[in-house]
């Protein structure tokens, strides 16, 4: 099973590979991808630089263009799907069906990812997209149980890879539009949830933080508590009276335990989320699951996650706390 | 212009949702939606029932589509896309690339729904290589991207599919694997006892400061505004926007329809009867909030 882990700059990069990842996935520094955040993803010579890294260590580099280009800005993407093959990237992930089209009709060799953006949850979906564009894989947006999963890499006519750790999108990728709703900047089209500039925190004379998205109040904090970044999906709502958490609380998704039941069902690849973390993140991250990955292998039949590990994850997660997520029955 | 009914986003019981139809089969309608888009639970009208059901409407005259799911996870649900879709006369609406693919596989013309991701004329000519016929636009889409997909298409030599947008009703904004309705209760998917029934047009999300914001329909979430592109039929109708969709609420559906209905067949646009959907200028969905103009990040 490839460990694939995140790299939002070439630092980040480098820390992957020396911790273990087998693949590195990166984006160019624009809206090709599906997290345009300022600062943030390669120029040119970076991503040349970071390939060749990857490449002296018998690693392999994915270029991310998974975002949804109107008909206008086609010829931006087309040309990023020419960039990643002249530069050497092992692979593309991409979501929309145009982008998929040119690269498989211009760049045949150049092995097409589906994105967790293209939201596809069946075999049917997935015949698709192999059918059309010759999806040499396919990466399950986070709405599947493991049972789910397991059947679907049965079903399935490309290997299958799966979030393993991270940053927990709820909604099905590709098709949540609540950011949009509020700032008029997509995920889909912009590469960006919750844009930073839109997203404003007010501190009060009694303590208390306010943060809104383009002025829609998305949580309040008492004196001392703990604020997460203010997507829709993780702000405190009212809902019949009572205030919570109405969507998700602030967690990360963590599928450590279920190591032996991925493996076990096919699962070709574990990804892990984060371009927008540091190198930092990505290393130790990396280092955890490498290891994770390495020792189930060994010793399959007793294997068992080791406390260490689930701390060390912990401490990078979201509130620091993790859940199974939709891999478990109960989250849903 | 024709006028749709769009598909019950809601979940009501079956004697009410029987009405409801038998009523709409009398209004001024070109094409009717049915079906179950949001949760494979919700079998108040199974496959079959709602099958039976657009027989009965189709004898209205009115055009009959049959509306899959928007999100399918297990093989159950796959299945029962596969006997919605080999029903043998009606037309489907596909939500997701399952159904795409089924109808593709058949040869069976179909109805691009609103959560495709069609977002440039390229990926819309492959879907007319598949059979589509339809295409209703995307929530996020607006004046210039329909403008821009005429364009290019155009260019390339290709002619439009029929165009249909959202011109009433609640915004589908999202879709996951939780339930939030059961969340909001506090009670588990798995034994949710259907209890979406009792929230006939869903539960309904304010802010902390009592700003209304969004609502929750199961394992969708929509904005809380009815959005009504009525006073823009003009500028539709221009940009050669050919079906108004209008979503099923629980109150009013009959003046709402007819309303439209005197709208479409007048050169007038109509006064507005909600808010105003702000993706159509290339603004937040959300009505009242700023303008992001300029760099998106």
């Amino acid at each position: 099973m490839q460990l694939v882990c995140p790299a939002g700059n070439l630092p980040a990069l480098m820390a992957a590979v020396d911790n273990g990842a087998d693949a590195v996935y990166a984006g160019f520094r624009d809206q090709t991808n599906a997290r345009a955040f300022p600062g943030l993803n390669f120029s040119e010579d970076d991503l040349r630089r970071g390939i060749d890294y990857a490449h002296a260590r018998g690693r392999l580099v994915y270029l991310a263009l998974n975002t949804y280009p109107e008909s206008t800005r086609l010829p931006e993407w087309e040309r990023a799907v020419d960039r990643a093959a002249a530069l050497g990237a092992d692979a593309i992930i991409a979501a929309e069906m145009a982008v998929l089209d040119y690269a498989a009709r211009r760049h045949p060799q150049l092995p097409r990812h589906l994105s967790v953006q293209g939201s596809a949850t069946t075999q049917a979906a997935l015949r698709y997209y192999h059918e059309r564009f010759g999806i040499a894989r396919a990466v399950l947006p986070r709405v599947l149980s493991v049972q789910q999963v397991e059947r679907l890499c049965t079903a399935s006519p490309v290997p299958l890879e799966v979030f393993a750790f991270g940053s927990l999108c709820i909604m099905v990728e590709g098709r949540c539009q609540l950011s949009s709703y509020v700032t008029g900047i997509s995920p889909n089209r912009h590469g960006v949830c919750s844009p930073a500039r839109f997203v404003r925190w007010d501190e009060h004379d009694d303590g208390t933080r306010t943060v809104r998205l383009n002025g829609v109040l998305m949580d309040r904090y008492a004196e001392g508590e703990a604020a997460g970044y203010p997507t829709v999906c993780k702000g405190r709502f009212d809902v019949g009276g009572e205030i919570f958490h109405a969507l998700e609380e602030p967690t990360s998704l963590n599928t450590l335990e279920l190591l032996p039941r991925l493996q076990q069902a096919g699962v070709v690849a574990l990804k892990i989320e984060g371009r927008q973390r540091g190198a930092a993140y990505v290393g130790s991250v990396a280092k955890v699951w490498r290891q994770a990955i390495d020792s189930q292998a060994r010793a399959p039949e007793h294997w068992t996650p080791r406390p260490e590990w689930q701390s060390a994850l912990s401490a990078h997660a979201e509130g620091h706390q993790t859940t199974l997520g939709p891999y478990h029955r109960a989250w849903h | 212009m024709k006028l749709s009914l769009g598909p019950l986003q809601y979940f009501w019981p079956r004697e009410r949702t029987l009405a409801f139809y038998r009523e709409a089969a009398g209004w001024p309608l070109d094409v009717i939606y049915l079906g179950e888009t949001v949760c494979s639970k919700r079998r108040e009208l199974r496959t079959r029932d709602w099958i039976a059901l657009a027989t009965e409407l189709a004898e209205s005259g009115k055009q009959i589509v049959l509306s899959s799911l928007a999100l399918i996870e297990a093989e159950s649900e796959l299945g029962g896309l596969l006997r919605l879709v080999e029903n043998g006369r009606f037309l489907i609406e596909a939500n997701d690339m399952s159904a795409v693919q089924l109808c593709r596989e058949r040869g069976l013309s179909f109805v691009g729904g609103p959560t495709l991701n069609v977002y440039n004329h390229r990926a819309l000519r492959l879907l007319r290589e598949d059979g589509l016929c339809r295409l209703v636009l995307g929530v996020e889409q607006g004046r210039e991207l329909v403008h821009e997909l005429g364009e290019l298409a155009r260019a390339d030599g290709d002619e439009l599919p029929e165009l249909e947008i959202i011109g009433w009703g609640r915004l589908p904004l999202a879709y996951s694997a939780r339930c939030f309705t059961a969340r909001a209760l506090d009670i588990a998917k798995d034994d949710c006892g259907f209890r979406c029934i009792e929230h006939a047009d869903g539960l309904a999300l304010a802010t902390r400061e009592g700003q209304p914001f969004l609502v929750i329909n199961g394992i969708q979430v929509l904005g809380r505004e009815i959005c009504d592109l009525g006073p823009e039929l003009p500028e539709l109708r221009a940009a050669g926007i050919g079906v108004l969709r209008l979503y099923p609420q629980t109150e009013g559906m009959a003046e709402v329809v007819s309303h439209f209905h005197s709208a479409v067949n007048s050169l007038e646009p109509p006064a507005r009867l909600g808010a105003m959907n702000g993706y159509w200028l290339g603004r937040p969905g959300m009505s009242g909030l700023p303008d992001a103009g300029g760099s998106p990040i």
